[in-house]
C-alpha cells in the first residue's frame, strides 16, 4: 500500500475538469514521468501557479465533482508522478474516482460543509494531512491547530488501495 | 421488484460480487483507441501478461491523430497497430478505412441491444443509444478487459428522462441534450445511468439518439440509455439479419433489454422540447447553456463540423442545407470531419462534399482532430470556435481558444454569418 499524507494543495474550485488537471494535447506522451511538468496547466484559479504552488505537495484538496470531464487516467498519473497520492473533495466524478482506486491512490469524499471548513481554517497557512486508510481518518494540522476527521471507504476501494490497484487485484482473482 | 435496462444487463452479465455493492461484469466488447490503449498494452507487457481475453471481441482503431502528426502520435499507433497484429485482433481499422470509434463501432454492428461494453473514453457513453451499458473508462480498467474481459462497477443508479413534446423546426438532438445539460448541471447525473424515454426519442433515428446519449458524462452519466426497438432493428440489419427471420423480430427480441414496468428509478425528468430553442454555450462548461439568440452576434474565428457527438450523415446533411448556395464569411476558417470513412463515402456519393467546398469549407479526412486541440484545427490564443462537438472547457482546443457547442445547422449558419447565429432553417 502506498503513503498518503503529505503537505496539502488547496484548490478553491468546483468542476474542475480533467483537461484542467492534463490538457489533452500531452496525452500523446506514453510514459507517465512525462506528464510531470504539466500538472494542472490548464487550471485557471486565482493566485493560483503550477509551477510555484504544486512543488513540495503531496495532497490536494477541492470542491465538489472534481476530476469530471474525460476518461483519462493521465489525470491520476500526472498527480502521482508529482507525488500527490490523496485528493480530499467534496464529490468526484465517477471515472477519475474509480481511475484513482485503479492505480491504488486514495480520494476521500467528506462533506460540503466539513470541505468548506477546512478552507476556512487551513488554506491560508502551511497545512499538513495524512489518511490512516486502515482507522479511516484524516488527520490534518496547520501552525497551531490539528484536528482528525473520519471517513468512509468502502471494503472494496480499501481492497484496491491495499492490493495496490485494480490490475494486480483482477489478476490474482480472475 | 421491476428492473431498468441496466440492472438486466448487470444480472445478465455478472461474474462475482467482491463486496458489497460491487458487480464484477462479463464484457460483450472492449473498445481500444491510440491514445489510451498504447499505456495499457506497455503496462501489460511489463508485467509479463500481453495478452488478450479474446481477440474477437476487441476492437480497435486509429482516430484521434491520424494521420500521425508527430513521431509521439506516429508510436502511439504503432504500439496499437503492432498489438493487434500480435493477438490477431482483425477488427482494427487504420487510416483508409478508420473514424471517429463513437461513430465506427456502432456502424460496424459491434454494439447490440443488452451488450456490455467499455472503452478507455469517456464518451463510449454514446453507444448506449442502442439499448447497451457502455460505460467510458480508464487505462487500468481498459487493461484488465483487454486481459480478463471483466470490469467492475457499482451498481449505478438509474435516472429517467423522458422527452416529451414537438422538435420545433430548426432544433435538433444536439439541442435537446444541451438543454436537458443545462437544466441538471454538470454533475446531475453523476454516477447515474440515464434512460431516455419518451415520444421525442421514439421518433429519432439512430443517429440523433447517439447524439443525445453521446453527452450524457457531460452531465457526469455513467451512460446514456435508449429502448432498442425498430430502428435500432433497422440501423442493425446488415449485421443482425442471420439471426432473425426479419428486423419485426429482431424488434421483438430486444424488448428484453426494456425496463420492467415497474422499475424503480433513482429519479425521474420530464423535459418538454416542444418550445425549446436552438441553444448555445457560453461559459466553460457544458451546463452554460441559453438559446442561441442570446448569443447572437458573438464573433468566431473557426466553425468545426464533425466529432463523436454530430459528425455523422444527418448532422453532415443538417449542415449542408443550410451551406448550400452559399458562402463561408471570409474570416472563418469552416472544417468538417465526417466521421467514418463510410461516412466520407456516403457524403461524396450524396454531393455534400461538394457543397461543402463550394462554400469555402475544408473537409478532412475522418478524425476526432479539433475537437480535443490536438491537430487539424487548433485555435490559437483568444480565438473562438463555433464547434458541434461536446466539449467547451478552456483550452480544450488550443490553449487560450475558446469553444461554443451547436447544432451543425448552427454551426453552419454561423458560418455564413461570421459570427454565432440562428440557422435559417429555424427562422424559415
Ligand atoms: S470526437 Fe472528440 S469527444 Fe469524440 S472521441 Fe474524439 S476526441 Fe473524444
Amino acid at each position: 500500500m502506498k503513503n498518503f499524507g503529505g503537505h496539502v494543495l488547496f484548490l478553491d474550485r468546483a468542476d474542475i475538469n480533467t483537461d484542467e488537471i492534463i490538457p489533452a494535447k500531452y496525452l500523446t506522451e506514453i510514459a507517465r514521468e512525462a506528464l510531470q511538468p504539466y500538472l494542472l496547466e490548464s487550471l485557471t484559479l486565482d493566485g493560483f501557479d503550477p509551477k510555484r504552488d504544486i512543488p513540495g505537495k503531496q495532497v490536494v484538496i477541492s470542491r465538489a465533482n472534481f476530476g469530471c470531464g474525460s476518461s483519462r487516467e493521465h489525470a491520476p498519473w500526472a498527480l502521482e508522478v508529482n507525488g500527490i497520492r490523496l485528493v480530499i473533495a467534496e464529490s468526484f466524478a465517477r471515472i477519475f474516482r474509480q481511475n484513482m482506486f485503479n492505480c491504488g491512490l486514495l480520494v476521500v469524499e467528506l462533506p460540503c460543509d466539513t470541505i468548506a471548513r477546512l478552507f476556512t481554517d487551513y488554506a491560508r497557512g502551511e497545512t499538513f494531512a495524512t489518511a490512516d486508510v486502515a482507522r479511516g481518518v484524516i488527520q490534518i494540522r496547520t501552525g497551531t491547530k490539528a484536528e482528525e476527521i473520519s471517513f468512509r471507504l468502502s471494503d472494496f476501494d480499501r481492497q484496491l488501495v491495499e492490493a495496490g490497484g485494480w490490475l494486480e487485484y483482477a489478476d490474482a482473482r480472475y | 421488484m421491476g428492473q431498468t435496462v441496466a440492472e438486466k444487463i448487470f444480472e445478465t452479465h455478472v461474474v462475482d460480487r467482491p463486496a458489497e455493492d460491487v458487480w464484477v461484469i462479463r464484457l460483450d466488447a472492449v473498445l481500444c483507441h491510440e491514445i489510451t490503449t498504447p499505456t495499457a498494452i506497455l503496462d501489460l507487457m511489463r508485467l509479463g501478461k500481453d495478452r488478450v481475453f479474446d481477440p474477437s471481441r476487441i476492437k480497435a482503431v486509429i482516430d484521434h491523430v491520424t494521420p500521425a502528426k508527430d513521431s509521439n502520435t506516429a508510436t502511439q499507433g504503432k504500439v496499437l497497430r503492432e498489438w493487434a497484429r500480435r493477438h490477431h485482433i482483425t477488427d482494427f481499422f487504420d487510416i483508409g478505412r478508420n473514424g471517429v470509434c463513437h461513430a465506427l463501432f456502432p456502424e460496424k454492428g459491434f454494439i447490440r441491444p443488452g451488450y456490455a461494453v467499455i472503452m478507455g473514453d469517456s464518451h463510449t457513453c454514446t453507444d448506449g443509444a442502442f439499448g447497451a451499458f457502455t460505460p467510458g473508462v480508464g487505462t487500468t480498467d481498459l487493461a484488465v478487459g483487454i486481459l480478463k474481459g471483466v470490469c467492475a462497477f457499482r451498481r449505478p443508479q438509474t435516472m429517467k428522462i423522458t422527452l416529451t413534446g414537438e422538435l420545433p423546426q430548426g432544433v435538433f438532438a444536439k439541442d435537446v441534450i444541451l438543454s436537458v445539460i443545462g437544466r441538471i448541471g454538470v454533475d446531475g447525473a453523476t454516477n447515474r445511468i440515464v434512460e431516455f424515454d419518451g415520444p421525442v426519442v421514439q421518433r429519432m433515428n439512430m443517429e440523433a439518439r447517439m447524439t443525445l446519449c453521446n453527452m450524457t458524462v457531460e452531465a457526469g452519466g455513467t451512460c446514456g440509455i435508449c429502448y432498442a426497438d425498430a430502428i435500432t432493428a433497422d440501423y442493425l440489419w446488415e449485421h443482425i439479419r442471420g439471426e432473425y427471420p426479419d428486423k419485426a423480430a429482431a424488434a421483438a427480441d430486444f424488448r428484453k433489454w426494456w425496463p420492467d414496468p415497474d422499475a424503480v428509478y433513482e429519479k425521474t425528468i420530464v423535459h418538454d422540447v416542444s418550445g425549446l430553442e436552438p441553444v448555445t454555450t457560453f461559459g466553460q462548461k457544458p451546463d452554460n447553456v441559453r438559446p442561441v439568440r442570446e448569443m447572437e452576434g458573438t464573433p468566431i474565428d473557426q466553425v468545426f463540423i464533425g466529432s463523436c457527438t454530430n459528425g455523422r450523415m444527418d448532422d453532415l446533411r443538417s449542415a449542408a442545407r443550410v451551406l448550400a448556395g452559399r458562402k463561408v464569411h471570409p474570416h472563418v476558417r469552416g472544417i468538417v470531419c465526417p466521421a467514418t470513412t463510410k461516412i466520407f463515402s456516403e457524403a461524396l456519393e450524396e454531393g455534400l462534399i461538394r457543397v461543402f467546398t463550394d462554400a469555402g469549407f475544408c473537409v478532412t479526412n475522418p478524425t476526432c482532430g479539433p475537437c480535443l486541440g490536438m491537430s487539424t484545427g487548433v485555435l490559437a490564443e483568444g480565438e473562438v470556435c463555433a464547434s458541434t462537438s461536446n466539449r467547451n472547457f478552456n483550452d480544450r482546443m488550443g490553449r487560450g481558444g475558446r469553444v461554443h457547442l451547436m447544432s451543425p445547422a448552427t454551426a453552419a449558419a454561423s458560418a455564413i454569418a461570421g459570427h454565432i447565429t440562428n440557422s435559417e432553417l429555424y427562422k424559415a
